[in-house]
C-alpha cells in the first residue's frame, strides 16, 4: 500500500506523561513522525499536539485508534481539509545582500526578524510544501542555520 | 476523614472488594504494608518473587472476572512485576498493581531503587498514574479500578512516592468517574447490527470464530445459545476454550497454529467469519492473505483499534460483545432456520472424521497427551487448568475437555514462562473448593518455582503436573522441523529432583513412570491437600500436531500420523 502524508491534530488533556505516551505509542507501534509540535490550548487544561505522519490507509487508521485508545485522549482530528503551517528561523551570514532575503522572506509570508553584527535572521511561516521551496530558494545566500517549527494545523 | 495516604490505598482495595492481594513490601511501600498490618479487610498473601505476585493477582482476576491486585516496591520491586502486567496487558486482564517509588524529592535524581515506573509501564499497561498530590489518591485509586475493569479489560499502574503514602489527606472514596476522555464503547451500532444479521442469513457457511473477549464479557451462555439457534458451528481461540463446552457437537475445536483439522478447514473454507470477541492473532491466522480467503468478516470487538488492524473487514461493530450478540439474537429469532446450514456442518464432520484430533498411544512411555487426557476423566469440569508456555500448553488446550468458560486459565498472548503456578494460586485462592491444577513442563516450572513456599505456607494445596520430557519442548520441536535437529541449548537433561524439590519446601512430590502411578498420584495429591509436583516422564520427542508453519497457510497443516488410538 502506498504511504501516503497526514496531518493528525490530537486533543489531550495537558498532563506531563502525556506526550511521553504519544511519542512512545509512535516508538512502540513503528509509526512514523515527521514533525511534532505540542502547546497548551488558551483558557483549558487541554494540549492540542499536531504530528505530521506519513503511511498506508491500514496504518494511518490505526494511529488514529490506537491514539483514541490513550486514556488522556479527547480528540483526534485526521482530514484533508486542514490549514496548515509552519514556521522556520534562519540564519545568514552579514556578508549576503540584505534587501534580496528580506524579498525572499517576505515572499513566504515573514521578514528579516534580526540583524546583528555577524549575521542576519529571516522568519518565515507559510505551508509546508511552500517551507520546502523556501529553504531551496534560500542556498543561494549560503544559510548558517535553519530551524523548522514543525507543522501546526487548524480545521477549516 | 483525614487519613494517610497508604491508608487511604487501603480503604480503596476494601471498598473495591478484593479479598485477596499479592505482593511483596520493600522499602518505598513500607508505609503502605504497615497499614496493611493493622487492617483485616483482605488477605495479604506473600509470594517469593515480584513476577510471582502479579501473575497471583492476574490468575485471581481470570478466575473470578473481577479486578485482582498486586504490590510492590519501587526498582528491582517494580521492574519484576514489568513481566506480569506485560502478560495481563496482552491478555486484557483487569488489574491493579500499587508500586512504591521514591519520594517525590528523590525522584529523578537516581535515587535508591528508583526507576521510571510509568515510563517502563506505558507500553504493557492500559493506563498508569505517578501520583505527585495526596489529594489526588482517592480519584486516581477510583479511577485505576474503573480503568482496569471497564471497555477492553488491562492492568493499571499506579505508582506511589514514599512521602506520598506517609502524607495525610482528606478520604472521601469518589462514588463516581468521571473521565471525559475515557467512554468506552457498549452498544454496538444498530444498523451496522442489522447489515450483520442478514449477512449471517444470506451465508451458506457461516462460522462462529470466538476469542477471549467472549470470556471476558461473560458472554458464554449468549454465544451458545446464538450457535445453536442457527445451528452455527464455531472455533475457539487458545483463550476462548471453555466457551462452547467440549461436548458441543457445533464446536470444531481450536483453531491455528496447532487448532485441529476441521477448525483450520472451516476457517479456510467459511464463507461469513463471525468475529466474537477475537483480534486475529498471528498464531490464529497463519498467512493472512490466505486467511478466510472466502469469507466476509463480520468483527465484534470492543477495541476499535482491532477491528481492520490486520485484516479489511466487511461489518465492523465497536461493542462490548454480549451485548451485540444480545441484539444479533434478538434479531435473527424466528427468522433463521436450524437447518439451514447442514450441508456445511457435513462437510466439517467428515473433516473431523478424516483428521480427528488424535495421537498414537503408547504402553511403553506415557504419551503427554495421554496425561492430559486422563487428568480430563479424573477431574474433569469440576477442577481449574492452568498452564505454563509451551507443549504442555498446546497439548492441555488441544486435549481437555474444558466444559465452562474461565475453566482454562494461561498466557496466550505474551506467552509467559513462569505463569501458570502462580496464577494457579491466584485462582485457588479466588475457589479454594476447586481442584486447581497447573499443566506445566521441565522447562516453565522452574521459572516461579520458589512459589513452592507460598503455597505451603498459605496453604493453597494446588497440584502441578510436569510433563517432563527433558527438553524446552517446543523450542526442540521447532529445532526438529525448522533447523536440521541442532538442538541448541534446550535438552534439559540435567534437572532438580523435583520430588524432593517440592518436599524441601513442605510440599509433595510424585515420581510418574507409568499410567497407574499417575491416577495414584492425583487422587494421592488431591487427598492430602498440600501443594503437588507431580512430575511425570513422557515420550521425549512427542510433538505437538496439527501444526501449521509460522506464516503458512492455516488449510497447510502438519498432521499426525494416520493409526490413530
Amino acid at each position: 500500500m502506498e504511504n501516503v502524508r497526514r496531518v493528525i491534530s490530537v486533543l489531550v488533556e495537558n498532563e506531563s506523561s502525556v506526550l511521553s505516551r504519544i511519542s512512545g505509542l509512535f516508538a512502540g507501534r513503528g509509526y512514523n513522525i515527521e514533525t511534532l509540535t505540542v502547546a497548551p490550548v488558551p483558557h483549558s487544561n487541554l494540549s492540542n499536539i499536531t504530528i505530521v505522519t506519513k503511511g498506508s490507509a491500514r496504518v494511518l487508521e490505526q494511529i488514529t485508534k490506537q491514539l483514541h485508545k490513550l486514556v488522556p485522549v479527547y480528540k483526534v482530528i485526521e482530514h484533508n481539509e486542514m490549514i496548515e503551517k509552519e514556521m522556520v528561523l534562519i540564519k545568514f551570514p552579514i556578508e549576503q545582500n540584505l534587501a534580496d532575503i528580506q524579498v525572499l522572506c517576505g515572499a513566504y509570508n515573514g521578514g528579516i526578524v534580526n540583524v546583528g553584527n555577524d549575521i542576519i535572521i529571516g522568519m518565515v511561516a507559510d505551508e509546508p510544501c511552500r517551507i520546502a521551496h523556501f529553504i531551496e530558494a534560500t542556498k543561494r545566500y549560503n544559510p548558517i542555520e535553519i530551524i523548522r517549527g514543525g507543522v501546526v494545523a487548524i480545521e477549516r | 476523614m483525614k487519613m494517610n495516604g497508604a491508608q487511604m490505598v487501603c480503604e480503596a482495595i476494601i471498598a473495591e472488594g478484593v479479598k485477596t492481594v499479592f505482593g511483596y513490601p520493600g522499602g518505598a511501600i513500607m508505609n503502605v504494608y504497615d497499614e496493611i498490618y493493622k487492617q483485616d479487610g483482605f488477605e495479604h498473601i506473600l509470594n517469593r518473587h515480584e513476577q510471582a505476585s502479579v501473575h497471583a493477582a492476574d490468575g485471581y482476576a481470570r478466575a473470578t472476572g473481577e479486578v485482582g491486585v498486586a504490590m510492590v516496591t519501587s526498582g528491582p520491586g517494580f521492574t519484576n512485576a514489568v513481566t506480569g502486567l506485560a502478560t495481563a496487558y496482552m491478555d486484557s486482564i483487569p488489574m491493579v498493581v500499587i508500586s512504591g517509588q521514591v519520594p517525590l524529592s528523590l525522584i529523578g535524581t537516581d535515587g535508591f531503587q528508583e526507576i521510571d515506573a510509568v515510563g517502563i509501564s506505558r507500553p504493557c499497561t492500559k493506563h498508569n498514574y505517578l501520583v505527585r498530590d495526596v489529594s489526588d489518591l482517592p480519584r486516581i485509586l477510583k479511577e485505576a479500578f474503573h480503568i482496569a475493569r471497564t471497555g477492553r479489560p488491562g492492568p493499571v499502574l499506579i505508582d506511589i512516592p514514599k512521602d506520598i503514602t506517609a502524607e495525610f489527606g482528606d478520604f472521601v472514596y469518589p462514588k463516581d468517574v468521571n473521565i471525559p476522555s475515557y467512554k468506552p464503547t457498549y452498544k454496538g451500532n444498530n444498523r451496522q447490527i442489522d447489515k450483520a444479521v442478514e449477512a449471517i442469513l444470506k451465508a451458506k457457511k457461516p462460522l462462529l470464530y470466538i476469542g477471549g473477549g467472549v470470556v471476558l464479557s461473560d458472554a458464554s451462555d449468549l454465544v451458545r445459545k446464538l450457535a445453536e439457534m442457527g445451528q452455527i458451528p464455531a472455533v475457539e481461540t487458545l483463550m476462548a476454550r471453555g466457551v462452547m463446552g467440549a461436548k458441543n457437537p457445533l464446536l470444531q475445536g481450536m483453531l491455528g497454529m496447532h487448532g485441529n483439522y476441521s477448525s483450520n478447514m472451516a476457517m479456510s473454507e467459511t464463507d461469513l467469519v463471525i468475529s466474537l470477541g477475537a483480534r486475529f492473532d498471528d498464531r490464529v491466522t497463519g498467512k493472512l492473505s490466505e486467511f478466510a480467503k472466502y469469507a466476509d468478516i463480520i468483527h465484534i470487538d470492543i477495541d476499535p483499534a482491532n477491528i481492520g488492524k490486520l485484516v479489511d473487514v466487511d461489518y465492523p461493530i465497536v461493542g462490548d460483545v454480549k451485548i451485540v450478540i444480545e441484539k444479533i439474537i434478538n434479531r435473527l429469532e424466528g427468522k433463521i432456520k436450524p437447518s439451514r446450514y447442514s450441508d456445511w456442518l457435513e462437510v466439517l464432520e467428515r473433516y473431523d472424521n478424516l483428521y480427528p484430533q488424535s495421537y498414537v498411544d503408547s504402553d511403553e512411555v506415557i504419551k503427554p497427551q495421554w496425561v492430559i487426557e486422563r487428568l480430563g476423566e479424573l477431574i474433569g469440569e469440576k477442577a481449574i487448568i492452568t498452564s505454563d508456555v509451551g507443549q504442555h500448553q498446546m497439548w492441555a488446550a488441544q486435549h481437555y475437555p474444558f466444559d465452562r468458560p474461565r475453566q482454562w486459565i494461561n498466557s496466550g498472548g505474551l506467552g509467559t514462562m513462569g505463569f501458570g503456578f502462580p496464577a494457579a494460586l491466584g485462582a485457588k485462592k479466588a475457589f479454594p473448593n476447586k481442584t486447581v491444577v497447573n499443566i506445566t513442563g521441565d522447562g516453565s516450572i522452574l521459572m516461579n518455582v520458589q512459589e513452592l513456599v507460598t503455597a505451603s505456607e498459605y496453604k493453597i494445596p494446588v497440584i502441578n503436573v510436569i510433563l517432563n520430557n527433558h527438553f524446552l519442548g517446543m523450542v526442540r520441536q521447532w529445532q526438529t522441523f525448522f533447523y536440521e535437529e541442532r538442538y541448541s541449548e534446550t535438552d534439559l537433561s540435567f534437572q532438580p529432583n523435583f520430588k524432593a524439590l517440592a518436599e524441601a519446601c513442605h510440599g509433595i512430590g510424585y515420581d510418574v513412570t507409568t499410567k497407574a502411578e499417575f491416577d495414584e498420584a492425583i487422587k494421592d495429591a488431591i487427598a492430602k491437600d498440600k501443594v503437588a509436583f507431580v512430575n511425570v516422564q513422557v515420550a521425549r520427542f512427542e510433538d505437538v500436531l496439527p501444526m501449521v508453519p509460522a506464516a503458512g497457510a492455516l488449510y497447510n497443516m502438519m498432521l499426525p500420523k494416520k493409526e490413530a488410538k
